[in-house]
């Protein structure tokens, strides 16, 4: 082997590296902006229509079912919540912004008691518009919510287009959830 | 005030650990003896600094200091005591400095022990250590201070995640970290002979003994992992083939190929780039096993602590370590010569068949595990890569290796011959066959016996060099017993942690003839698994300091006879909303009965129970592997350092 050759044998790991670095940032840049989410699996749901269901509603609030999906007119955010979520409490400020934008959100309380969701609704402000209660988690389980909080989007014709796992942050909102909204107002 | 105190010992350890580094690397390059003196010193100032910080956060977990950001986020008043303990490295910022202990620990260990080493090496190596601990302090202090106070104090902390509050994963986590950080030494090494431009037979013997302890702990952290989460995760397995565990499986296979290199390098003078890079590529393996976890990008059943935004530092951090010997190495390795010659079929060859089949493996795992990454990447495609790929990749490529490893033991250096050496070990292949044949008779399976048949020949194969080197039955007993008296540790060493790898082998076959069977029965019922008959008695509730648990009373019988009763229990933690699964398991020695508690339905339990044959094998054998390990720190050849060098250690002295 010649010695240029051979010097560049010994280059070789720190070519890997670089490649692995590389991959490495980019991973971290996109995990950053909610484009990549180690934890995510994409849900089945996407580009189908949203599951049938039908729960009670929360005392004092409107509820709904999976028909009320189809019959909005309009695109429906659906955020599954419960008092004793931490996340939930965290993206309060990002759903009540969304909602001064005219979005619909209804929301699910999930596997919570009444009375605990009125507390946290009193709390902590109140986006939703249309409040149905998930006390034994049916619902959650045909949407196939992980956990809360966990958010759907639902075009006007009651197609699933979006889900979000965890809490909405700004960033998500901005970079994922805006241009589906316009693509499907 | 015990928080703030240990904030400026932090603080402290950044300061003493650059100093470290500096005095000793410029005094290494000027050769001057007192700066490369206070380069020692200041490594044990600057371990003092960081045990300080973490005892601080272990005082403040211990005394539940609520104002601590750390302390709420991971501990509870009601927590046991020990779990408040080991609470502070079950998250990612306590981990963290337990990781920087364990760092400033080895530059400690070098300045102690490493007295016999030439002076310019050995401040080298505390300079190095040094420079990649001011990283991770920086990283800790900037990113990741467990220290910090929060405002307003909650009257209660949050709780730790209850799978972790288990005696196992109390332990799992230092002897892991004590693993993967203390193949930094061989790694400082490495950079050190790069920066000399120096390879030869004396460094290859100063490498060995810190390579064997690492390898030892790490092969201990991976065993009591893969334990926890045998019995603490109740799915009935041992290993996942999930990316955590791969992460550590990764330095223990390069650094296993690296214990067996520097053999060569020792005894030879050859293979030394390639033990050199084999020391970068283990530490590097072991930095990115906890970048990868750290950040959160491998998803794991396991990465409990992970955060994106810290990601950024960890990955340039990385890149610095990590590119920055690899540039060393581009640069100067291709200067360090071979001089030792061999045929293919020697001593050496075995053990460079040994490092080309184990590094095989780490490229299948490490391709495995990021596999899904570079999918989402480039395909942008979700997928993950399973147990099924690992098993069909990975037992082709480790069967040769555990069948040629009794074969290289006995061959002897330089050149040798291969059907001597397999005439030699007849005794061996007899009782490999003998096993083989009576499971293939027993089981009628083909697979099962093949493995048992190499766990044996692994297992009393391994013992052929001892037996070769007192040439028993050759010889007059008497004299064999008294060569056997002179043998040195290492050898014994050697046999032992081969024959802990043919047990845990065995230990593996047997596990997949484990069975198992889920029932849904009512108190009174019984069911029969294994020639066992699992008898439901009753149901009853529980508490404990933070949860509340439902327990199956079970009775195991065979012919009429009671064997053990049995207490799977299901946990719900109170703070924390959630359940676990305590499983209770019962062993024989050969066997495992093990039983979980599912849920309840119309006065039913579900149960699921196993009988897992030889489950206890496999980590027995992992300890004695790592036992093995430690002998072989214990060989006086070891500690006694290569005469080569020995002129230059009085060098400090005067």
């Amino acid at each position: 082997m010649n010695p240029i050759s051979r010097r560049l044998m010994f280059l070789g790991p720190l070519g890997l590296l670089a490649v692995g670095g590389g991959a490495g940032a980019l991973l971290l840049h996109r995990m950053a902006d909610g484009s990549f989410d180690p934890r995510g699996v994409p849900s089945v749901l996407i580009d189908k229509p949203a599951p049938k269901f039908s729960l009670a509603p929360q005392a004092g609030h409107p509820g709904f079912d999976g028909a009320a999906l189809v019959t909005a007119g309009t695109p429906v955010l659906i955020n599954f919540f419960a008092s004793w979520c931490l996340p939930c409490i965290a993206e309060a400020p990002q759903l009540l912004a969304l909602q001064k934008r005219g979005l619909q959100i209804w929301g699910v309380a999930y596997k919570d008691r009444e009375e605990s969701t009125a507390r946290f609704l009193a709390q902590h402000g109140n986006p939703f518009s249309r409040i149905a209660r998930d006390a034994e988690g049916n619902a959650a389980l045909e949407f196939g919510v992980y956990g809360v909080p966990e958010t759907y989007l639902i075009d006007k014709t009651g197609i699933v287009r979006w889900r979000w796992v965890g809490a909405l942050s700004d960033n998500v909102i901005a970079r994922a959830l805006d241009p589906l909204l316009a693509k499907y107002a | 005030m015990i928080p703030e105190l240990g904030h400026f010992a932090l603080a402290l350890a950044v300061a003493l650990a650059l100093a470290q580094s500096l005095c000793a690397l410029l005094g290494a390059a000027r050769a001057d003896a007192r700066w490369m003196a206070s380069g020692a010193a200041l490594a044990y100032g600057h371990t003092i600094a960081v045990g300080s910080a973490f005892a601080a956060l272990i005082w403040s977990a211990v005394t539940d200091d609520f104002s601590v950001q750390n302390v709420v986020e991971n501990s509870h008043s009601l927590k046991p005591l020990l779990y408040k303990i080991t609470g502070v490295w079950g998250n990612h910022e306590g981990s963290i400095v337990l990781w920087c202990l364990m760092l400033a620990l080895c530059g400690a260990a070098v300045a102690g022990f490493g007295r016999s080493l030439p002076s310019i090496l050995r401040a080298r190596v505390i300079g190095i250590l040094g420079l990649n601990a001011a990283g991770f302090l920086l990283f800790t202090l900037l990113t990741s201070n467990p220290l910090l106070r929060v405002w307003p104090t909650p009257l209660d902390g949050r709780d730790m995640n209850p799978l972790l509050q288990d005696p196992g994963l109390a332990f799992h986590p230092p002897l892991l970290y004590a693993g993967y950080v203390g193949f930094a030494v061989p790694f400082a090494f490495a950079v050190a002979a790069l920066i000399e431009g120096c390879v030869d037979a004396a460094w290859g013997r100063w490498v060995r003994p810190w390579a064997l302890a690492s390898w030892s702990l790490l092969t201990g952290g991976i065993a009591l992992g893969s334990w926890w989460a045998y019995y603490e995760l109740g799915w009935g397995g041992y290993w996942f083939w999930d990316p955590v565990e791969n992460a550590s499986l990764l330095p223990w296979l390069t650094g296993t190929a690296l214990l067996h290199s520097a053999i060569v390098v020792e005894k030879r003078e050859a293979l030394k780039t390639w033990t050199v890079l084999l020391a970068i590529a283990t530490f590097s393996l072991s930095l990115s096993g906890t970048f990868l976890v750290r950040s959160g990008i491998l998803n794991s059943v396991h990465s409990f602590a992970s955060d994106p935004t810290r990601g950024i530092f960890i990955l340039v951090l990385l890149l610095a370590v990590i590119g920055g010997s690899l540039i060393l190495f581009a640069w100067r390795a291709p200067a360090l010569g071979s001089t030792g010659l061999f045929a293919p079929v020697s001593r050496e060859g075995a053990l460079v068949l040994n490092n080309i089949f184990i590094c095989s493996i780490a490229v299948v795992v490490f391709t495995g595990t990021l596999y899904p990454l570079f999918a989402e990447l480039v395909f942008g495609a979700k997928l993950s890569v399973g147990a099924p790929f690992f098993n069909a990749t990975v037992l082709p490529l480790a069967a040769p290796v555990l069948l040629a490893m009794v074969v290289g033991q006995i061959l002897p250096w330089k050149r040798a011959a291969l059907g001597p050496a397999l005439l030699r070990l007849w005794w061996a292949a007899l009782i490999a066959a003998a096993v083989g044949l009576s499971v293939a008779l027993g089981l009628r399976a083909l697979l099962p016996a093949l493995g048992f048949a190499g766990a044996a020949w692994l297992i009393f194969g391994s013992f052929g060099e001892i037996i070769e080197r007192i040439r028993l039955f050759r010889i007059p007993l008497a004299t064999s017993c008294a060569r056997l008296k002179g043998l040195p540790l290492a050898v014994w060493a050697a046999t032992i942690a081969h024959a802990g790898m043919g047990i845990t082998v065995a230990g593996i076959v047997g596990m997949s003839l484990a069975r198992e069977k889920i029932v849904a029965i009512s108190p009174g019922e019984a069911v029969t698994l294994a020639a066992y008959d699992w008898r439901l008695d009753g149901l009853r509730d529980g508490a404990g300091s933070n949860f509340r648990e439902r327990i199956a009373d079970i009775s195991v019988w065979r012919d009429g006879a009671l064997v053990v009763r049995l207490t799977p229990a299901r946990r719900s933690f109170t703070t924390q909303r959630m359940e676990t699964t305590e499983t209770s398991i019962h062993t024989t020695g050969f066997a495992d009965l093990y039983s979980v508690l599912g849920e309840e339905r119309d006065g039913k339990a579900i149960l699921r129970l196993h009988y897992n044959f030889l489950a206890p094998w496999i980590w027995i054998g992992a300890l004695i592997m790592s036992l093995g390990g430690f002998l072989s720190v214990a060989d006086r050849r070891l500690r006694v350092g290569a005469p080569a060098r020995r002129p230059a250690q009085s060098v400090p002295a005067a």
